[in-house]
């Protein structure tokens, strides 16, 4: 067995990371995965650039930037492989998705274009979007959705702010709106501070979302374990596509040592079966979070 | 890790070396204190601690700061992260620091669990001994948090063997030691931990009663 210490963020796409190593697909591959939770981006970034950890769940767009030399560090990153695509949801504060019923906005959680029209005209003003992180998946969704409105778009605003902290910030009154990957959406709804607008994938269809990212100089010098790696992760994924696997999943996910939020929750991303508001409206998506 | 914050407005050059602006990141106030004294014992600087987890954006662009300290385990990494990033058409150019020179330091800093974000331009010698001052005294914390939780799960293992002792005393009659004793063999032989196979016995009396 070879160790191999992976860091993760807290959120339904760190999947097949989990699930290579619980159900034992790391194992067969003769891998003892170490899982490391990190409580942000830029220092599960750090960490795998100064050597702690030797691969990591990343937003695509980071070893893009890193290698553009913007990604704050110079330690070249190499994305092995696609971890998931879609998953993130698009939500609004309770007092714009009051405004948006006002307006007769039916919440179909399907049509981006209508969906962002809406939104502009329930704002009337400054609009105050969240996203986890400057390089992700998020911030592009948000920038191309609201390019493609074919209307002038001013006052919107683009603020960071981590995950699990995005219901809290809505709250908070900080931010209107966010973009945020599962299960975090699902959690604003819960708690009852947000309703969900969009799912991602109603702008891109199949964007991709989390990479499998590794150390390049690692890469280079470790081709066998690097391909062992590839084939656990692919294998979990090919598990998690699996719809009769997807409550177990969710249960797994569910600990306190990986997401530490209900399984009821997480399952919402997996089968695509999502409730949008506090008044208990389901929406099914087709395009959920995927894995496989 | 050291990023570059946009930087100040420029300032009139003098022949006085002017006293840096720190900004400290943190919550709990304990922790704050410490490192606001250690700071100020590695030079005279204007120090400012923020508290608030979700808004330090605002406050760090109001004051512009030169360096901003925060600790690694908190989620706002991420909001200074953008603060760092911001591409505005108002903003300013951002450059980034010399973490590309010294991963030595940078390692430093990730170990001991503070990260440090600097505005461009900053001369070396007058960021290392902050930085120097940042890392001690974060070390510290990392020990005691280590400490503070080994003892806590102490605590609470101790709690659970000694209801389980009470149990058995109560239900078959024996002493403290003679309880003790059994859990012990009962661990050895099913090669767990005493504080385990106490939790399964308090567990199983739970339901039983």
């Amino acid at each position: 067995m070879t160790a191999l210490n992976i860091g993760f963020i807290a959120l339904v796409d760190a999947a097949p990371l989990i699930i290579a190593h619980e159900l034992g697909f790391a194992a067969e591959e003769g891998l003892a995965l170490s899982l490391t939770r990190a409580p942000s981006w830029s220092t599960l970034r750090d960490m795998l650039a100064v050597g702690q950890i030797e691969a990591a769940h990343m937003l695509a767009p980071v070893p893009v930037a890193t290698a553009l030399g913007v990604g704050g560090v110079s330690t070249r990153i190499d994305a092995l492989s696609v971890l998931s695509v879609n998953g993130t949801m698009i939500g609004v504060s309770t007092v714009l998705a009051g405004r948006l019923r006002g307006l007769g906005y039916g919440f179909d959680f399907a049509d981006a274009i209508g969906a962002g029209r809406a939104l502009i005209t329930a704002a009337a003003g400054p609009l105050r979007i969240g996203v986890p992180f400057p390089f992700s998946m998020h911030a592009e969704l948000i920038h191309y959705w609201l390019a493609a409105l074919g209307q002038p778009v001013t006052g919107i605003s683009i603020h960071t702010v981590p995950p699990p902290l995005m219901a809290q910030a809505l709250a908070a009154g900080e931010i209107d709106a966010f973009c945020v990957g599962e299960p975090w959406g699902s959690v604003a709804v819960e708690t009852g501070v947000g309703a969900l607008l969009l799912p991602g994938s109603a702008i891109w269809a199949f964007a991709p979302e989390k990479v499998l990212a590794v150390r390049q100089d690692w890469a280079t010098a470790q081709p066998d374990l690097t391909a062992r790696l590839i084939r656990a992760v692919w294998r979990a994924g090919r598990w998690l596509d699996d719809a009769g696997n997807h409550i177990t999943a969710a249960e797994i996910l569910a600990r306190p040592v990986f997401l530490d939020v209900a399984a009821e929750i997480i399952e919402r991303a997996l089968t695509g079966r999502f409730v949008i508001s506090d008044r208990g409206e389901e929406r099914p998506i087709s395009t959920a979070c995927r894995s496989g | 890790m050291r990023r570059t914050l946009p930087p100040p407005h420029p300032v009139p050059q003098c022949s006085m070396t002017p006293a840096l602006s720190i900004f400290v990141v943190e919550k709990d106030r304990d922790r704050a204190l410490p490192i606001v004294d250690s700071l100020q014992a590695a030079g005279d600087h204007d120090i400012h601690v923020i508290a608030d987890e979700t808004g330090p954006a605002r406050k760090i662009a109001e004051r512009n700061p030169d360096i901003v300290l925060i600790d690694v385990t908190s989620p706002s990494r991420d909001v200074l992260e953008g603060l760092t990033q911001a591409s505005g058409p108002m903003d300013r150019p951002v450059a980034m620091f010399v973490d590309q020179t010294d991963q030595g330091l940078t390692k430093a800093e990730i170990e001991a669990g503070v990260s440090a974000y600097v505005v461009d331009g900053l001369r070396a010698d007058r960021l290392k001994p902050i930085l120097d001052a940042a890392i001690a005294r974060f070390h510290l914390f990392q020990r005691i948090r280590t400490e503070l939780a080994a003892t806590k799960r102490a605590l609470e293992e101790r709690k659970v063997i000694d209801r389980a002792k009470g149990i058995q005393m109560k239900a078959k009659r024996l002493t403290e030691a003679e309880a003790y004793a059994l859990l012990r063999k009962a661990a050895m032989d099913q090669g767990r931990k005493v504080a385990d196979v106490a939790g399964a016995l308090v567990t199983a009396a739970g339901l039983l009663a």
